[in-house]
């Protein structure tokens, strides 16, 4: 298992637009992955404030949900979003990291669904939560 | 519809200002410029976009942020500046991204439509394309929480 989530690491990081943003994988395994966003001035969206861009977090959400999907024990080998939608419920802290934990609860031989809740350093209220659907395949 | 400026009024300095403001979309190379009374977010092309180097697909997060900066800079546009301070930026309350095709490793672009904005919130449709304007590749629709100079 240590193995496998070396490799899932390795993949998820070399993802460039995720490299980009610095998304670090936390914990990968049977549906579930946890990404972790750290804080970076250059993701800033409100200058007023310093609070990172929704734009930021939805790609950690979306990274972290697609990560879910492929490491479910159904075993798909691609998949993609079909849609995402993602509540803000508010604003994350400046300077705190951001992690997202992303399940992916059902899978059908087309498509995949996934819950994922964004935390900052206060876990007890998340900053966002999304549901997507996402395709996938399967080896024939 | 009343015709304040020429399509071939591009770049604007008013909407340069708004991105120069805002980290994130200098982070990812955004533009704006205007067609008719429309705002279009322009994102060039790089590979520090690309989510998945396998098939050479934008992320599917770049595309969910370039509807949501689309719409907030709309919003924004709407507003105008409050004296010498630009406006405030909407918070985001939801947005729910439609994935409709590959984001293909070329330039994007996105419009957005506000659909009702009242006094404390607005809903936002935003299409966004590649090539071919009516070949859309995802769209969008966010509800945000507009926060005016004389509010709070």
């Amino acid at each position: 298992m240590d193995n496998i989530r070396a490799l899932a690491r390795r993949f998820i990081e070399a993802l460039p637009h995720a490299h980009a943003l610095g998304l670090a994988l936390e914990e990968i395994g049977e549906g579930i992955a946890v990404i972790a966003l750290p804080y970076d001035a250059r993701l800033i969206g409100d200058p007023a404030t310093g609070v990172i861009a929704g734009g930021a977090v939805s790609t950690l959400l979306d990274t972290a949900s697609g990560a879910a999907v492929m490491c479910h024990p159904t075993g798909p080998i691609a998949t993609a979003t079909l849609d995402l939608r993602i509540d803000y419920m508010r604003p994350a802290s400046p300077g705190q990291l951001i992690r997202a934990r992303a399940e992916c609860h059902h899978v059908t031989r087309s498509v995949a669904f996934v819950r994922v809740t964004a935390t900052d350093d206060d876990a007890t209220r998340p900053v966002a939560m999304g549901t997507g659907a996402f395709t996938v395949e399967f080896r024939k | 519809m009343t015709q304040t400026v020429p399509a071939d009024a591009v770049p604007d300095q008013a909407l340069e200002q708004l991105v120069c403001g805002i980290p994130y979309l200098r982070f990812l190379g955004l533009q704006v410029r205007r067609e008719g009374s429309d705002l279009v977010a322009v994102l060039p092309f790089q590979p520090m976009l690309i989510g998945n180097p396998l098939v050479q697909a934008l992320h599917g997060g770049v595309t969910a942020a370039l509807l949501e900066v689309t719409a907030i800079l709309a919003l924004m546009d709407q507003t105008g500046p409050q004296g010498t301070e630009p406006p405030a930026v909407p918070k985001t309350i939801d947005l729910t991204v439609d994935y409709l095709r590959p984001g293909l490793p070329r330039d994007a672009f996105a419009a957005a439509r506000i659909v009702r904005a009242g006094r404390r919130y607005a809903s936002v449709h935003v299409e966004a394309w590649q090539e071919d304007r009516a070949r859309l590749f995802a769209q969008g629709t966010g509800h945000f929480l507009l926060r005016g100079a004389a509010a709070e």
